[in-house]
């Protein structure tokens, strides 16, 4: 249950791009046009899948305060967690090139149509990101690492498709100059975000102390069918 | 500037404003519109980004000619993150409060896209002394938009500045808040962060016409 719990939480409340900005940089310079925004939305999802459990296990064996006792008893006081942001970024640097690598080898037209996105990825910062709110969360089980990296991915793919495709229609609409391209976008996203924060109520029990206390009754129109009834037993609740 | 030649102090002026990171260049932007509920985060922030961006371009100038170039990548990732480890350090150990509230957003500092993005696009292929003073220049740039974000934010959502109560009282409704005035507390909260940076792109680009795009 807390699976589908962190995948729902990571997609919608704590959503990448929304909640935490994370990854702004690449989700405004290539969300111009929706086919490269669901290229790079994809491999953003396939390297957080890949890198969140990977650096969790780094995390667990190695970084945290008193993680290598399983080499010995006496390395029970080592607190190696200053080294995680090297070591984080050196296993996303890794895995992105290994990535590209058996993409190019398995998948060329994949790897064509990704371009010059794979090896983008490694700086981005929602990568690091994924991986750094994995830690400060502490996320107990590898299993729901895994979970939070895809969710995060997801979300932060959701983020950028819908970007994509409003920049797309706004192209046809009359925006004042000085807003055009950059400024619009902003305010957008803005506007986006305030309709994600609609989520905030989804999850009964509210653990994130900084969720807003007020929720915004307008229905989204990306709820499903388990975040509706989500939503109808809170409002049983709270009356 | 009498001390620096005219394009010297180009490098130090121009990311100030006609070539500013964040509106113009589009770097940056996640920590500038996560960590700028307060003005004296947004402070130590770019404090942080001038002391990592500073000696980062200047180290990379140095080595720049020994470094291989299929590893440059990695080779500036591990340049950025030593310093930014040093930078979290200082601040866990100075200014604990503050580096709890900035939280992961000081690690990002590595990912933040303007010094990977200046490193490439100047320290690789400049001297040490011109890529410091654009290391200056573009985290000034960076430095003035966070805190005018932080500033309106930090204002018009809590009614402090630097955490001192300028407005007055809120709870003994005195100043301001004597005749009704309320705290926008939705100032606070991300969604306004790309708001404010929004129109002050829409302010930028009014006073300076060549900066606006065609769509």
């Amino acid at each position: 249950m807390e699976y589908i719990e962190l995948f729902f939480k990571s997609i919608f409340i704590d959503n990448m791009v929304f909640a935490t900005f994370l990854g702004m940089c690449s989700y405004l310079a290539v969300s111009k046009k929706v086919s490269t925004a669901v290229g790079l939305g994809a491999a953003v999802i396939f390297v957080l899948a890949i890198t969140v459990p990977l650096n969790w296990l780094l995390d667990q064996y190695i970084l945290k305060p008193g993680a290598l006792t399983w080499l010995g008893d006496d390395f029970a006081s080592y607190d190696l967690s200053f080294l995680s942001f090297i070591m984080f970024i050196a296993t996303i640097a890794t895995m992105v090139q290994l990535v590209e690598i058996v993409v190019e080898k398995f998948s060329p037209s994949l790897y064509n149509s990704l371009g010059i996105f794979l090896p983008l990825i490694a700086v981005n910062c929602a990568i690091l990101g994924g991986s750094l709110f994995m830690q400060s969360r502490e996320i107990p089980t590898l299993g729901l690492a895994t979970i939070y990296g895809v969710g995060s991915g997801i979300g932060w793919f959701l983020a950028i498709l819908a970007i994509a495709a409003i920049r797309e229609k706004i192209r046809y609409s009359n925006v004042p100059a000085p807003l055009r391209g950059l400024g619009i976008t902003f305010i957008i996203t803005g506007l986006m975000a305030i309709g994600f924060m609609s989520f905030g109520g989804m999850l009964t029990g509210g653990d994130d102390a900084t969720e807003p206390k007020t929720e915004l009754t307008e229905p989204t129109k990306e709820l499903s069918e388990e975040d509706k009834e989500d939503l109808a037993n809170h409002d049983e609740i709270a009356e | 500037m009498g001390l620096l030649s005219k394009k010297d102090s180009k490098l130090i002026l121009d990311p100030l404003a006609d070539n500013n990171p964040i509106t113009i260049q589009v770097l940056g932007i996640c920590s500038a519109l996560a960590i700028t509920a307060e003005l004296k985060a947004s402070i130590v922030m770019s404090i942080s980004v001038l002391f990592v961006l500073g000696l980062g371009n200047v180290v990379i100038s140095l080595i720049r000619n020994i470094i291989p170039s299929k590893i440059r990548i990695i080779v500036q990732l591990t340049v950025v993150a030593a310093l930014v480890i040093i930078v979290d350090l200082v601040l866990k150990a100075f200014a604990y409060e503050l580096s709890k509230t900035l939280s992961v957003f000081v690690g990002l500092i590595i990912t933040n896209c303007i010094i990977m993005g200046r490193f490439e696009a100047f320290a690789l292929g400049n001297g040490p002394w011109k890529s410091f003073l654009d290391g200056i220049g573009n985290s000034l740039g960076y430095g003035v938009i966070l805190i005018i974000v932080g500033f309106f934010r930090e204002l018009l959502g809590s009614g402090t500045l630097l955490g001192y109560k300028v407005l007055g009282d809120p709870i003994e409704k005195t100043g301001v808040y004597a005749i009704g005035y309320e705290n926008n507390g939705f100032m606070l909260l991300s969604p306004m962060a790309l708001i404010v940076v929004g129109i002050i792109i829409w302010v930028q680009r009014s006073r300076n016409s060549a900066l606006i795009e065609d769509h």
